[in-house]
């Protein structure tokens, strides 16, 4: 919930996040570390700060919306939600296994915690703003906050979403780009450039806020400000793929890679 | 007896109509073809529950998937090309897997839709519907069906595919009265050949039936408003009670309902099963008449087949 910033609290969560994140995928042999690293102070300020939300109430009708439309990051929002007690810790041992409610990428159906199912690139945004649209309609008072991947926003779909969003004034949209410049097969600008990225939603009619995206007092203040906005909101959010294992920043190689044992020795060195 | 000609699409609108004032969180989207779907008619009465999405179908079926997750019952509209072709990963991926409760008003399905071509021609879009879990998908065969299936849709749970043709065709009273999503409807009980058809080619199937009989050829006729999930049964006891099924739709023989019959048939009672359809081509710009006489899609094609089954 707002009020004052505990910004030690917000570390210690970010930590035991991070250190999930890189058992969950060394576990599974499988599964995406470097985005979810990055997006991992973005999310721990949503979820133990900005946001609205009960786990004991997973359908609370004015809780705040999560929506994670890079969804091949599904260990960051895997090890919030556990955490938060949305579900078992334990059940994180099952991550990307058969018979799993924690899939490789977000399915609703049957992830507690979990507002939309996404995957394929470009879905999740317009899906939010269909909810957002919905909220509107039925003037319900929560936010939708809809994390981009930087990469996803190459989809033609994430600009059919944007005049979309601008169309419906829906000002109760928070969107995050999660800049950190790399995609699967490397730098974002040689493989499809997307700067300058501000200028690119503000044509399109949102209002754009470029933050550092693992400093939490930015984060806050820069949501608290968006939450007055009249227009649907972009935060483009520079973020270091990898954050917090030294080895796999700014490394397009720990795009999908799980870490062997050697890796998850090292890497869990790292995070103390 | 002369025979009132009507379109399906206007039973889609006319339903959508019915249903505004009986689930209010009902709501339809469009993507830049309002006036040819026929959703511009609920816009003007509901211009509050109309979201115009402009030419983006994909946006719209992703949007039409957030809509539903809160609780809105929101009919997606559009051509079948865009909204299976186009927008494929959307229904599959936003909407089929998470299993969610909205409905695809697809319109200008099939070869009748004419003059734009093969490109908008959508004979795939049943085969491609059909192979995604989860979705239910209804074929009216007339305008009153085609009103009573988006009723019926409506009220069930769950993503729908509802498709219709562009063209007024025949309005057929033996397809009337209740619509039960999953049945068939017989509509009349022989012993030498099935037919089965669904859609709006259901006239050249009662047309086909009518010859036969005048033959001697005692037909065994069913038309299936529903392609998924079909009608065991009736298919079954249809290969049973006759020597042969012959199969008829507006829609590619791959992977519709013909090779859906075929292989259930193949399982429960094996028979044989021709397949009238488009042969796996592509159509072109035509009329609906010319296109149904050259891709082989009458009556006399059904009766050919029938009697290529009795020998």
């Amino acid at each position: 919930m707002s009020g004052e910033i505990n910004e030690a609290f917000l570390q210690e969560k970010a930590l035991k996040v991070r250190r999930s994140i890189i058992s969950m995928v060394h576990r599974a042999n499988s599964g995406h570390v470097g985005g979810s690293l990055g997006a991992t102070d973005i999310l721990v300020a949503l979820y133990y700060h900005l946001m609205n939300h009960d786990p004991k109430d997973p359908a609370m009708a004015d809780r705040d919306r999560f929506i994670l439309s890079k969804g091949h990051c599904t260990p960051v929002i895997y090890a919030i939600l556990a955490d938060c007690g949305y579900f078992p810790e334990e059940d994180l041992l099952t991550f990307r296994r058969p018979g799993s409610h924690l899939q490789g990428h977000p399915y609703q159906p049957k992830t507690p915690g979990i507002e939309a199912s996404t995957g394929t690139l470009g879905l999740g945004i317009s899906t939010g703003l269909g909810m957002a649209l919905a909220a509107k309609l039925k003037n319900q008072p929560q936010y939708y906050y809809i994390m981009c991947g930087d990469g996803e926003i190459q989809e033609g779909q994430a600009w059919e979403a944007a005049m979309f969003a601008n169309k419906y004034k829906l000002n109760n949209v928070i969107g995050f780009v999660d800049r950190n410049y790399l995609q699967t097969d490397g730098f974002s600008e040689d493989i499809m450039p997307l700067d300058p990225l501000a200028p690119k939603w503000e044509s399109f009619g949102w209002q754009v806020f470029t933050i550092d995206g693992h400093n939490y007092g930015e984060i806050i203040d820069t949501v608290e400000s968006a939450k007055k906005s009249d227009r649907p909101v972009m935060i483009i959010a520079n973020t270091i793929k990898g954050k917090g294992v030294t080895f796999m920043e700014n490394k397009v190689e720990w795009h999908g890679t799980p870490p062997n044992k050697d890796e998850y020795d090292r890497a869990m060195a790292l995070l103390t | 007896m002369e025979l009132e000609y009507k379109k399906t699409r206007q039973g889609y609108v006319d339903g959508l109509k019915e249903l505004a004032g009986e689930l209010p969180d009902m709501v339809v989207l469009d993507a830049d073809v309002a006036k040819a779907t026929q959703t511009f008619e609920f816009e003007a009465l509901h211009p509050d529950r109309f979201f115009n999405c402009g030419v983006q179908e994909q946006n719209m079926l992703s949007v039409a998937a957030g809509l539903s997750l809160e609780g809105m019952i929101p009919f997606a509209s559009t051509f079948g090309v865009f909204a299976t072709c186009r927008a494929g990963d959307q229904l599959r991926n936003s909407i089929a897997y998470p299993n969610l409760n909205v409905k695809i008003g697809a319109t200008h399905c099939g070869i009748t839709t004419g003059g734009d071509g093969a490109s908008h021609q959508s004979n795939e879009d049943i085969a491609i519907v059909r192979s995604f879990p989860n979705m239910t998908i209804l074929v009216p065969g007339d305008y009153e069906e085609a009103k009573l299936a988006t009723k019926a849709a409506a009220r069930a749970a769950g993503p729908f595919y509802l498709r219709f043709g562009r063209d007024a065709y025949p309005v057929i009273p033996e397809i009337h009265g209740a619509f039960e999503i999953g049945k068939a409807k017989v509509i009349r009980i022989g012993k030498d050949i099935a037919i089965i058809s669904t859609g709006i080619l259901v006239s050249e199937a009662i047309q086909a039936a009518n010859d036969l009989e005048a033959q001697g050829i005692s037909v065994h006729l069913i038309h299936m408003p529903t392609v998924k999930p079909m009608d065991k049964e009736a298919i079954v006891e249809a290969a049973q009670r006759t020597k042969g099924i012959v199969t008829i739709e507006e829609h590619s023989v791959i992977g519709g309902l013909g090779e859906g019959v075929a292989g259930i048939v193949s399982q429960e009672h094996p028979t044989k099963v021709l397949r009238i359809g488009m042969q796996d081509v592509f159509g072109e710009s035509g009329q609906a008449q010319e296109l149904l006489d050259k891709f082989g899609l009458r009556a006399k094609n059904v009766i050919e087949a029938a009697k290529k089954i009795l020998g």
